[in-house]
């Protein structure tokens, strides 16, 4: 391979290995705006123009901070996990395009991706996402502290129930769309706004966006290093530079969620009026790029404001939700599309049902509570039963 | 369970979760209503080293010692405040003025030494209510602050000083009127005749 067809390779790990800990580092200023804005304050306003250098001053604050390493804990597994969960959450990044990326891309050209025509893109994207619970388990577990093992067994449960929804629902597009790879993906959605896969697969949609939010350990499904019961959870003894990697990782995952949302079921880069880009550094890339960056930002915003807005599950209620209502309603849908698919007909089918799985799922629901919810009727009294008249 | 443990718990009603509730989204739109309305309202934070807040005229902050008219401490170092203070804080030395000095002119005494230890104060208050001639006062500084404990230690120079930096201004202590309300800084000492209370008053004995 000759230095012209590495230079975009390179170009786009520097572009993606610098630009991603900075989102991710300003991802913490973001959080704390939304925050205040929600509850009706001002925010971090003091550190350079509008407060924006607070990041900066928290990343060198926090890593001139003495590193605590409990005398207890299992050493080289301590300092391991938090760079196994932020390695396992950039590794996730490099098949997910931050611009246009087309199918028929050219080699030695630049183009938004690390890894381009990746064509199991998707299924190494969910493989390597959920190595990242290695690094939360790992941590959890060499700290010897009970609050952190307790997160730590709480995140595996929840990284193992939310895998198999966040799997399930992505697979009707994928079946539609007949690739893994994500620009693929993106492809099959470019013909215009209704082409989007949210419109015929808007159950899909949810079940991916709410299964996503708990892989990153988000509220409402931040059960792993909830501060009420576990102090921390599962980062209780870390400190400094260690902690900060930790939640690198954490928004790295959330901005990864945010970019396969808005590139899986709304259109990536496409909007309508805006042409479709070229090969390489054009307008229209950079204007499709900005376009799929909004989207992107929006996602994120929404994800914020859910944390203010929703309370924490409690840990039966999770564990329901993902096993009693997520991952039924996935395989129907799944089942749907296949179904309508193999019979050659139109996908649009799959909106009605969608609705109507969605509806009867809530229905069901309700009936359980129903029934879960109806007064126990009283024991007969102990005895009665020693006498053998009950 | 006996029967009459039966009759006597109270069951808590569980709320009803119905359709709505199962699905979950009817709730996130209305928390989501409720979160963005709050996104746009005004903000309810004081920027405060710049907005100062507007303290009400009878703030308790910082003491100040008042002067007279001539300048001199209003004191009497009667050791009123020093008995009434519940945290111990002020420590009086009284002194005599030379009898020769016109400065002290009237005067049979006063403070040599006023220390107010403001880490100790509560700021209640009760040293300016116990004062008979409208001595000692709080004003509205709030913001007080220092490098070590006995800079905290205000002495006399320094709670004059206070009243030299507060006097005349838009928050003037309101309590006291400089003198309208204690009828004892009124009188003239240096004409006023010791009179014996008046019958009734006074401790018995």
């Amino acid at each position: 391979m000759s230095m012209a067809d590495l230079w975009p390779l390179l170009t786009a790990i520097a572009i993606v290995m610098m630009i991603v800990p900075t989102i991710g580092l300003y991802m913490t200023f973001v959080e704390r705006k939304v925050a205040a804005l929600v509850q009706d304050r001002l925010g971090p306003n003091r550190v350079g123009p509008l407060g924006l250098f607070q990041a900066i001053a928290d990343a060198i604050k926090i890593m001139l901070k003495e590193q605590v390493t409990p005398a207890q804990a299992q050493k080289v597994l301590f300092m391991t996990a938090p760079g196994i969960g932020l390695v396992a959450s950039l590794m996730a990044i490099a098949v997910v395009p931050f611009g246009p990326v087309p199918t028929d891309q050219p080699a030695g050209v630049f183009r938004f991706m690390i890894a381009p025509g990746v064509d199991i893109g998707l299924l190494f994207l969910l493989a390597v996402s959920s190595l990242s619970a290695y690094g939360i388990i790992l941590g959890g577990w060499a700290s010897n502290n009970k609050y952190s093992m307790y997160g730590a067994i709480r995140s595996c449960a929840q990284f193992i129930s939310y895998e198999v929804p966040l799997g399930l629902s992505i697979l009707g597009i994928v079946a539609y769309s007949g690739t893994l790879s994500i620009e693929g993906i993106v492809a099959s959605q470019s013909a215009g706004i209704l082409h989007w896969n949210i419109w015929w697969q808007p159950l899909a949609a949810i079940i991916f966006f709410t299964s996503a939010l708990a892989e990153t350990n988000r509220l409402p499904f931040d059960l792993p290093e909830c501060e009420q019961e576990l102090v921390g959870g599962f980062h209780t003894e870390y400190s400094g530079i260690k902690f900060v990697l930790f939640f690198l990782a954490e928004y790295t995952h959330v901005v990864t969620v945010s970019f396969l949302v808005a590139l899986l079921f709304l259109g990536g880069w496409h909007f309508p009026g805006v042409p479709s880009p070229a090969v390489g550094l054009t307008g229209s890339a950079i204007l499709s790029m900005l376009i799929l960056v909004i989207k992107v930002m929006m996602v994120v915003f929404f994800i914020l404001m859910l944390r203010w807005t929703l309370p924490r599950f409690r840990f039966d209620q999770l564990m329901g939700l993902a096993w009693k209502g997520l991952i039924p309603l996935a395989m129907a849908n799944l089942l749907g599309v296949v179904i309508v698919l193999s019979l050659g007909g139109s996908r649009w089918i799959m909106l009605p049902v969608s609705i109507a799985l969605f509806v009867a799922g809530g229905y069901a629901s309700a009936l359980s509570f129903e029934r879960a919810g109806r007064p126990v009727p009283p024991r007969p009294s102990t005895h009665l039963i020693k006498q053998g008249v009950a | 369970m006996t029967d009459k443990k039966r009759k006597t718990i109270k069951w808590a009603e569980e709320p009803k979760i119905g359709f709505a509730e199962a699905i979950y989204l009817p709730a996130i739109v209305e928390g989501l209503k409720t979160t963005l309305r709050h996104a746009f309202e005004p903000r309810k934070t004081k920027q405060y080293p710049e907005e100062k807040p507007d303290l009400p005229l009878n703030y308790r902050g910082l003491h100040r010692l008042n002067r007279d008219d001539e300048g001199r401490v209003k004191c009497v170092a009667c050791y009123l405040c020093q008995t009434a203070c519940p945290a111990n804080c002020i420590t009086i030395v009284a002194a005599q003025p030379p009898s020769d000095d016109p400065h002290w002119a009237g005067r049979d005494k006063f403070p040599a030494s006023f220390e107010i230890d403001e880490l100790r104060c509560i700021y209640c208050g009760m040293c300016e209510e116990a004062c008979p001639v409208d001595a000692i006062e709080l004003t509205s500084i709030y913001d007080l602050t220092g490098m070590s404990r006995d800079e905290m230690i205000f002495d006399k120079e320094k709670l004059l000083s206070v009243f030299d930096k507060t006097v005349g201004g838009d928050k003037d202590p309101i309590r006291t009127h400089h003198g309208a309300l204690g009828p004892a800084s009124e009188i003239d000492l240096r004409t006023a005749q010791v009179a014996p209370p008046p019958p009734g008053h006074g401790r018995p004995g």
